[in-house]
């Protein structure tokens, strides 16, 4: 399939959101609100709940299912106070040593006067820092559109899983075609190049697990899922947090380590 | 040879560029005069040259190339690069990204958008990396994550502080997703440098945006600012066209973050040496002897 197709399947109105992922996975699911300093940022949601026996931490963005709560969720796309609200949980998460659960589904991190004047750029990289060494096992999956930096503020973790019709992209394709080519027609060859699909990722190493998509039947998506999750943390727990962070750094370590030098 | 107006600018998004030309290099005649962006008074260049390249008359910080911010900052002769001959190859097969850098080399006389090495401020040992906005403008792709966080990890284990000069468009879209790795690789290499209590200071230039901002530059222990640098997560161009409307004046300049809380001073050319000297001295980083660090 050619890579722009993928790419409007990824951001299909029709495709579940964060929080079908969280209702169908999860029991129990208890949501937790706001990052203590500004506001509760509806574009993302976090709290706890059970996969199956295992409590677990649960951070998911939500695009919103119709015309008022996308407007209410903002299309998905977080201010700095999302990706606070995600951090303060993970925190939680490794006070209470529960694995963690990040479910990407962002065009991108929002671009306004309000999110630039918080620290958009702030907030994402104390993410990506922090990250990368709490002290319990995390594992991101992208469930529709993985959009750069937004996405990424989600993704440092032990394992990263793609559906098999996300996408996962350093800029949208229209973006990068009247960027690069000043030419907006040029979308789908921007698709093509930017290399963004899952089979895409998996190849270059990005991500690590393509879950299929059989017969647009997410119910399978949902079993494979929580089963995956709980064979994963069942595995990681008996690892110590010292191996745990140091596996997480290789994991991002590696990327244009060996492949640059002439 | 390369001639005024051969290349053209960077194709991108942000901004007007008021390059600073290399003095050292003969193929480009030297102007006599250079004419203010900001006050559009003129100055000798031997003047700017000799003031930082600070507006004499309104204080306008032209831009500057890397190994002349270096020249400013390090010690004479105590810089060692690291790391200088590592080049981008195009492992996307992106159209085009081969002639681009191939471009950038010739006219930034660097391999790579970003330096790095070790050196001595006021004799104080330090790791320092300063990056290139000549080279494809300062972007992020594989070879500068690899030689930023190579550099985190050489102070980590000779526990030194780490001086940073960051300019930037962003992550490299020509190296997709590979490209935005490199922003969680290098906060990987922060951390850990934190984590073993060294100090890590940012100097934010104009232009500092995208993956960059959302990484290493808005992560050191103390943050400074050129003034009226352009500090952004997302570029003005891509808000306006977001919200369409106009942005206030002076909006995500330092002096905006500095007033929101995002940096920790501003700190003009001509002080920033000694600014740096000053807080290595209160961080008690011990001064290095001669044997170490120099050429
Ligand atoms: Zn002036």
């Amino acid at each position: 399939m050619e890579a722009y197709k993928r790419v409007a399947l990824a951001r299909k109105k029709t495709r579940p959101t964060g929080q079908d992922f969280i209702n169908n996975i999860f029991t129990d699911f208890i949501e937790l609100h706001g990052d203590r300093y500004f506001g509760d940022d509806p574009a993302v949601i976090t709290g706890i709940g059970y996969l199956l026996d295992m409590p677990v931490t649960i951070i998911a963005q939500e695009r919103g299912k119709n015309t008022k709560s996308r407007i209410k969720r903002n299309f998905g796309s977080s201010h700095p106070e999302g990706y606070r609200k995600a951090l303060r949980q993970m925190h939680l998460a490794e006070k209470f040593n529960r694995p963690i659960v990040c479910f990407i589904d962002t065009s991108g991190a929002f671009c306004g006067i309000g999110a630039e004047e918080r620290g958009q750029g702030h907030a994402i990289a104390q993410n990506l820092m922090e990250m990368m060494s709490l002290k319990v096992p995390v594992i991101s999956i992208i469930i529709g559109e993985g959009g750069s930096g937004g996405a990424l503020a989600l993704g440092v973790a032990d394992e990263v899983w793609m559906l098999e019709n996300a996408i996962y992209s350093v800029i949208s394709p229209e973006g990068c075609a009247s960027i690069l080519w000043k030419d907006p027609s040029k979308t789908k060859e921007a698709a093509n190049c930017l290399k963004l699909t899952a089979q895409d990722l998996l190849e270059l190493e990005v991500i690590d697990e393509i879950i299929s998509e059989n017969h647009r039947d997410f119910k399978n998506v949902y079993r494979e899922l929580k089963l995956n999750l709980y064979k994963r943390f069942r595995k990681s727990q008996i690892l110590s947090p010292e191996i745990l962070t140091q596996t997480r750094y290789n994991r991002f370590r590696k990327f244009g380590a060996l492949d640059i030098t002439k | 040879m390369i001639s005024k107006g051969l290349f053209k600018k960077p194709k991108n998004e942000l901004e007007d560029h008021h390059w600073v030309k290399r003095q050292s290099d003969p193929a480009i005649p030297s102007e006599l005069c250079r004419s203010c962006p900001s006050c559009k008074q003129l100055s000798f260049t031997s003047d700017l040259d000799n003031n930082f390249h600070i507006c004499p008359k309104c204080g306008y910080h032209f831009r500057i190339n890397g190994r002349q911010r270096l020249n400013m900052i390090i010690d004479p002769g105590s810089f060692t690069e690291h790391h200088q001959n590592l080049i981008s190859t195009n492992r996307l097969e992106f159209p085009g990204y081969e002639e681009k850098l191939e471009q950038a080399t010739l006219f930034s006389h660097e391999n790579e958008g970003v330096i790095t090495g070790i050196g001595k401020i006021g004799g104080y040992d330090v790791a320092l990396f300063v990056m290139e906005v000549t080279f494809m403008m300062g972007s992020m792709g594989q070879v500068v994550g690899e030689k930023i966080t190579l550099l985190f990890e050489y102070a980590t284990e000779h526990h030194l502080p780490v001086i940073g000069f960051t300019v930037s468009g962003g992550a490299r879209m020509q190296e997709g997703l590979l490209a935005l790795m490199q922003m969680a690789k290098t906060s990987g290499g922060v951390k850990r440098h934190s984590d073993a209590g060294l100090l890590y200071i940012a100097v934010l230039t104009d232009p500092t945006t995208g993956g960059v901002t959302a990484s290493f530059a808005m992560e050191a222990d103390i943050t400074l600012a050129e003034p009226e640098a352009l500090i952004a997560f997302a570029g003005p161009r891509v808000i306006e066209q977001t919200i369409r409307q106009r942005l206030p004046k002076g909006f995500q300049r330092a002096e905006f973050l500095l007033e929101k809380g995002f940096v920790d001073g501003i700190v003009p050319r001509n002080l920033q040496k000694d600014t740096l000297i000053r807080l290595l001295s209160l961080h008690s980083i011990p001064k290095g002897g001669d044997d170490h660090g120099s050429l």
